[in-house]
């Protein structure tokens, strides 16, 4: 899949700028993970390349078809999970799927076998029969994702999937995800940055409609000044320094970023000093604090 | 792969109709009521004389209703199921979802229907031709609100705006214009804006194949013309204004 995202615009009642200027292109199968605040403008972009929503202005094409003006090619090929979507209540797991694959135009037949196949392969069998109001929040999203991976569709747009999820609902999902990224084109929306990071191989930030990073994890680590992080558990730690930066952080303990040819002799400083310490590169965590809010939210700076 | 449109438009017969009867059967009540409790009304309150009228009457009205519920359950899977933005993003188009919709409206109705046509096979006279062409009144009427039903879902953004939208179109199409009566019951200035409801035409005719009204060919005509015309306005209105991509 090769996707090309070029000068989108969207601005809603010709007032409100939801999405300015945004370019980015993509050219192989995997997870793409879009991360951002609340109204960062995630679900815009998504539901533009899902067909769903007109831009403003600008183009995207996926493998050269464009989904402003052919969006029915698009739609063979694309299946989509809105960030709100709920599992119709009245209707069981083997419904709900087996009736989705129909919309993409499978028999009843073919339609039930299908929607059977993935339920044991997602291990759902034990709830497959029950009515969807009556399942857990984690097994009503799974249900929403796997009418989506039944389907022969081979780019997958999830809008906040993990959304509300427990810790093991959520690992659950990233499994799920991660076995087929081999096959299908992923493009998920999150708000949890540590999703974003184990799961996909390209990431893009957004930032009140602006796409301010984008890449992998090491071009992201590139836009930052330090790409390496020392935690210190120590909260008054103290280094003199135009190398690195300390920050006295607010649940604890102290955070040195600094550049890699700078380690070596910090590890050093603390080894002599005695003191517990951690080095590792700089997390998603990190790189979309420095990118949105330059690195100092809730936490006081020393240099 | 082979794409079945007979299984796009059978999914949404599943979806918003045979599934919901097989796993809530009370739902098969809900429809039952409301063009059986008019026609009781009417019935007991004309001392049973206007059995017949009400009774073809509460098929008119069963299909409007049909039509027009049909906006509430498409303003429910859009706005709080996003089923619709899911079939967006798929390779159904905003057609087939709508037929879909509307064959599933029928068979949500059927027992009520089934239940009406035996009233109107004991209490209507109707000839085979006259059964024919009250068919298709229903027919004509039904694609009308089916039309009005899908342009309106596709403007509400919540199912409280649906409710307000179907609350306002039930007595305006269906309790007061004349269907369940004949329609010189209404005194004369007031009979006139009778005819600003396309039901009333669909009624008219219905009445006059079972000899309840008496219309000239002419008349029949012209009546036919106008539900067309109205059917055929708000079937456009429905494939060109409303929205299955936003903006």
């Amino acid at each position: 899949m090769r996707l090309e995202v070029s000068g989108i615009f969207k601005t809603y009642d010709g007032k409100v700028p939801a999405l300015t200027d945004v370019s980015f292109s993509l050219e192989e199968n995997g997870i793409f993970s879009l991360i951002g605040e609340n109204g960062a403008g995630k679900t815009t972009l998504v539901r533009i390349l899902s067909t769903q929503l007109l831009p403003t202005s600008g183009t995207a094409t996926i493998d050269d078809v464009d989904v402003v003006s052919r969006p029915k090619e698009i739609r063979e090929r694309i299946a989509a999970v809105p960030q709100e979507a709920r599992a119709v209540p009245w209707m069981t797991p083997i419904q709900t799927i087996t009736s989705y694959l129909m919309y993409r135009g499978y028999n009843h037949a073919e339609a039930m076998e299908m929607a059977s196949d993935t339920i044991r392969k997602l291990g759902m069998e034990e709830f497959e029969h029950q009515k969807n109001r009556k399942l857990s929040g984690g097994q009503k999203r799974k249900v929403l994702v796997a009418t989506v991976l039944a389907s022969e569709a081979d780019i997958i747009f999830l809008d906040e999937p993990s959304t509300g999820l427990d810790y093991i609902s959520r690992k659950d999902l990233w499994n799920l995800f991660s076995s087929i990224k081999d096959r299908k084109s992923i493009i998920l929306t999150t708000h949890y940055l540590e999703e974003a990071e184990a799961l996909a191989s390209r990431i893009g930030i957004l930032n009140k409609g602006h796409l301010v990073g984008f890449g992998t994890m090491e071009d992201l680590r590139n836009l930052s000044k330090y790409p390496y992080s020392i935690r210190v558990s120590s909260p008054d730690f103290e280094l003199e320094g135009d190398s690195w930066k300390v920050v006295h952080l607010a649940e604890g303990g102290t955070q040195i970023f600094t550049y890699e040819d700078q380690v070596y002799s910090l590890v050093s400083i603390l080894i002599s000093r005695g003191l517990r310490f951690t080095v590792q590169e700089i997390s998603l965590n990190t790189i979309f604090e420095n990118i949105i809010y330059g690195g100092t939210r809730n936490d006081k700076t020393s240099q | 792969m082979i794409r079945h449109r007979s299984s796009q438009l059978y999914a949404s017969v599943l979806v918003n109709s045979l599934y919901a009867m097989v796993n809530y059967p009370v739902t098969l009540v809900n429809t039952l009521l409301a063009p059986l409790s008019i026609l009781a009304v009417v019935t007991f309150a004309s001392h049973g004389t206007l059995l017949p009228v009400a009774a073809e009457g509460a098929l008119i009205m069963n299909m409007v209703g049909s039509g027009t519920a049909m906006q509430g359950d498409l303003s429910h899977l859009k706005n709080d199921m996003r089923l619709q933005d899911m079939v967006v993003s798929s390779p159904t188009g905003p057609g087939i979802y709508v037929a879909g919709m509307a064959i599933s409206q029928i068979v949500y109705s059927l027992p009520t229907l089934v239940l009406l046509a035996i009233f109107n096979i004991l209490f209507v006279h109707l000839t085979a031709i006259g059964a024919l062409i009250l068919a298709a009144d229903m027919a004509t009427i039904f694609t009308f609100a089916v039309s009005l039903g899908f342009f309106l879902s596709t403007l509400s953004t919540d199912i409280v705006q649906s409710w307000a939208f179907a609350g306002i179109l039930s007595p305006l199409l269906t309790t007061i214009p004349p269907i369940y009566y004949p329609i010189s019951y209404i005194p004369l200035p007031y009979r006139y804006l009778a005819y600003i409801s396309p039901t009333t035409y669909a009624a008219q005719i219905a009445q006059s194949q079972a000899g309840f009204a008496a219309l000239s060919v002419l008349q029949t005509a012209v009546y036919w013309l106008i539900l067309i015309i109205i059917t055929l306005i708000f079937t456009f209105i429905a494939v060109k204004r409303s929205r299955w991509r936003d903006v």
